[in-house]
């Protein structure tokens, strides 16, 4: 008695500001989350001084939701759409409109400074509205949005006189005109980071030009392909202290003073880390980036279509190399230089050259992949790209590697065997997720049955986020994945014979997750309509384009299913081909 | 979670499995329902003879054996093979990107042809090759002219005809100083000058 006395009589004594003050370090979102979870009255300081905010799943929650419990937010994050909308398995019109957001949190939120969106829908009047609300906006991040065109653009430009980062990453712009940019006011000198190179047309390159030479803390430039490389030297030469840059297409006419311009331009460039861009690149013109490349620890050659001799002469001088992104030219012969001279690399993305071609048209295997796993100790995020692959490769590469966070494979034909054994990769996953004991994200492909997704429940406890397509033989695979992947948020599953049986069995699983998405699999319209009735915190999505599913019987199954969490219920939005399952509480509120 | 009774699971495998496999292994080709994967794709490996395997969709096909129009199809004419929606899984913005690069089918990319002497001009499809010895050869066949070895020194040097584009800028420009896809997308129209004309343009 007399201890809890104590111990209440401590808390009460240690006051809010002190408490506020060391929560003001804390800013991961889940350990906020944790915090707020101790007890009623640190719920209440935390969540008055709460400045981030995360949504992972913007109908998750409503906007109204977020701002009675955080009423002081200065950056939010929302993601819209599923991420196989990347690949076009989601229909146009499905959702992620952030309109509802920004209209309430422009009343709520007047000192809001960051907004950042993944797959969502903007349109310019939401751009204008945000270039009026907020008077100390300073981060705008839209990642592989889209609806807004360069008009919105131009609003922001115009109003938003504390802006430091305008990134377009990916989204579609309906490019209407290159002169947005020149609706920055000549006063405007805070831009630390803007990257345009989604833009379709070339932007108004003297107004860039006099932004990017009025900006002394500029630190990340990436110019959009249709800049042109003659006028890079100049830009450089402007921006000095640049760290991160994204070049145009690199080609021009062959002219010899315009690359001992550049060259000399890279040679003032004593802070660059990171390059970007090379659309249509002219080999010849790539020494000039030769004087940057040994402090280069971030370099994205994935539009770059040249060849591995090039490839490996530039690569070859960057030793301080923490991040590679390249196309397949590199070629098994440029992945094994890769691993002779970058011992510091940690990220490796090589991506199809020829994605469509029926045939291999470059000399990389499954060996490429395996020499970087043994030449680099830090390697742990890989997306690799390939046309075959071996169980003993991906075992060889498990054991050289148990620090992997994050696999991503894709044999590019579906259900590829072990070319050696022609028998399923099975094995060779199971190592990873064996050996890997840190596994956050795993993406599958090649020929695979049940099995892998046993060894998947079994061994891969750190998951969050898995990707299947064209695999397993039963529910049982999805059983394996449901019952036993403790950390499991995200499952996307494409063209996989899952049916009703699995997710009925899991139903509670999919509370604990952000999201499941199945389209071309065997779940019945009867079993959605199930789960939607049992699981009132779920929405459970029908994406069906041949019309109502009601019109077809119970067993036949839905062409796509997106079922996520939610405290906010069933969304208002959806277009003419998604129905969500109701839940029977509906009837009792 | 609910209690999993595997033997509810019983189902007949073999009428779900689709599996490649060498012709005439056991396993029988069967629908898996969901989208089509359709490929006419010569196995990888060199250890196993060359042969081509296909998917189909219809149930209780077997593995359809080589057919030999296929093979001197594929030199004159691209297989085209069924793509499956968002597979590979590639953003449409590296998608486009790439395709860019590639000549696509679709509208032709025709431009006019001519020379000095010949009594009227031609038309072709620059889109039709991959590559500028492609080209020149067909040039070379059509005005019954030959130009001389290229190089970025000399251009076409000790020729007696010589290959010269009109770009986007109006400027007159020698064939193949350019990488293949620059070219493509910036010529207007191609004109074949006499050597002497063209050494002029190569001292640049």
């Amino acid at each position: 008695m007399q201890q809890q006395q104590k111990v209440a009589a401590l808390s009460y004594s240690f006051p809010e500001e002190v408490l506020e003050h060391v929560f003001s370090f804390i800013d991961s979102t889940k350990d906020r989350g944790s915090i707020s979870l101790v007890c009623k009255s640190w719920y209440e300081i935390e969540r008055w001084c709460r400045r981030r905010v995360f949504v992972g799943n913007c109908y998750a929650i409503t906007p109204a939701m977020v701002i009675k419990r955080f009423p002081k937010v200065r950056s939010i994050t929302l993601k819209g759409k599923p991420h196989f909308a990347d690949f076009n398995l989601v229909p146009e019109g499905w959702g992620g409109y952030v309109c509802p957001w920004i209209k309430a949190m422009a009343v709520a939120f007047p000192c809001l400074e960051e907004i950042k969106l993944k797959r969502m829908v903007i349109s310019d009047d939401c751009l204008d509205l945000i270039a009026k609300s907020f008077k100390n906006f300073k981060v705008l991040v839209l990642i592989s949005c889209e609806g807004f065109t360069t008009d919105g653009l131009a609003s922001i430009a115009a109003n938003c006189r504390n802006l430091r980062e305008l990134d377009l990453r990916e989204s579609e712009v309906e490019d209407i005109c290159g002169h947005w940019l020149s609706h920055f006011p000549d006063s405007y000198t805070s831009l630390v980071s803007l990257n345009i190179s989604c833009l379709a047309n070339e932007v108004n390159f003297p107004a860039l030009e006099r932004l990017v030479s009025r900006c002394p803390n500029m630190h990340t430039l990436r110019l959009n392909r249709a800049a042109p490389l003659d006028k890079l030297a100049n830009l450089l030469r402007g921006a000095p202290q640049l760290v991160e840059l994204g070049t145009g297409a690199y080609t021009s006419e062959m002219r010899p003073e315009v690359f001992t311009n550049l060259a000399a331009a890279f040679s003032g460039c004593k802070q660059m880390k990171g390059l970007s861009g090379f659309w249509d690149v002219l080999p010849s013109y790539l020494p000039a980036v030769y004087p940057v490349c040994s402090r280069l620890t971030s370099l994205n050659l994935s539009y770059a279509t040249i060849q591995s001799p090039d490839l490996i002469k530039l690569v070859g001088q960057c030793q301080s190399l923490q991040r590679l992104w390249v196309l397949d030219y590199i070629e098994d012969a440029g992945l094994d230089m890769l691993a002779a001279s970058c011992k510091d690399l940690r990220e490796l993305r090589v991506f199809p050259s020829d994605p469509f071609g029926l045939e291999a048209n470059v000399a990389l295997t499954e060996q490429g992949l395996v020499s970087v796993s043994e030449g680099c100790p830090k390697l742990h995020s890989v997306l690799y790209f390939c046309r075959q692959m071996t169980n003993a490769a991906l075992n060889t590469i498990a054991r050289n590697r148990p620090n992997m966070t994050r696999f991503r494979l894709c044999i590019i034909e579906p259900r590829t065997p072990d070319y050696l054994t022609l028998q399923s990769l099975d094995s060779g996953f199971g190592a990873i997720v064996e050996h890997c004991k840190d596994l956050q994200r795993l993406s599958l492909s090649g020929l695979l049955t049940d099995r892998v997704f046993e060894h998947i429940g079994t061994y891969a406890k750190k998951l969050e986020m898995l990707s299947v397509a064209f695999a397993g033989d039963s529910d049982l695979g999805l059983h394996h994945v449901l019952s036993g992947c403790d950390n499991l948020r995200k499952l996307e599953i494409r063209d996989c014979p899952f049916g009703d049986k699995a997710l009925l069995a899991n139903a509670a699983k999919l509370e604990t997750m952000r999201s499941l998405w199945m389209s071309s699999c065997s779940v019945s319209y009867g079993a959605c309509k199930l789960l939607g009735q049992k699981l009132p915190r779920l929405n459970v999505e029908v994406i069906d384009e041949r019309g109502p599913p009601n019109l077809r019987p119970d067993s036949n199954p839905v062409e796509k299913l997106y079922i996520y969490r939610t405290i906010s219920g069933p969304r208002l939005d959806m277009p003419g081909y998604v129905w969500t399952m109701e839940d029977d509480s509906a009837y009792l509120e | 979670m609910g209690s999993y009774i595997e033997t509810e699971l019983i189902i007949n495998h073999k009428d779900t499995e689709l599996r490649l496999g060498l012709p005439g292994s056991d396993d029988e080709q069967s629908c898996n329902g969901g989208s089509i994967v359709r490929s006419n794709k010569r196995s990888f490996s060199p250890e196993t003879s060359v042969e081509e395997e296909s998917i189909s969709k219809s149930s209780g096909d077997s593995n359809s054996t080589t057919t030999s129009d296929r093979d001197h199809d594929q030199d004159s004419v691209q297989p085209t093979k069924v793509q499956v929606v968002g597979w590979p899984p590639i953003r449409s913005f590296r998608k486009n990107s790439l395709q860019q690069n590639k000549v696509e089918d679709g509208n032709g990319m025709y431009v006019k042809v001519s020379m000095a002497g010949a009594p009227y001009l031609r038309k072709i499809d620059l889109k039709v090759y991959k590559s500028y010895s492609e080209l020149l050869k067909v040039l070379e066949n059509m005005f019954k002219c030959t130009f001389g070895e290229y190089s970025e020194r000399e251009g076409y040097n000790g020729s007696e005809y010589a290959p010269t584009y009109e770009d986007k800028d109006g400027d007159w420009m020698l064939v193949g100083d350019v990488p293949w896809n620059m070219f493509i997308s910036s010529c207007k129209r191609l004109k074949i000058v006499k050597g002497s004309e063209a050494k002029g343009l190569a001292c640049l």
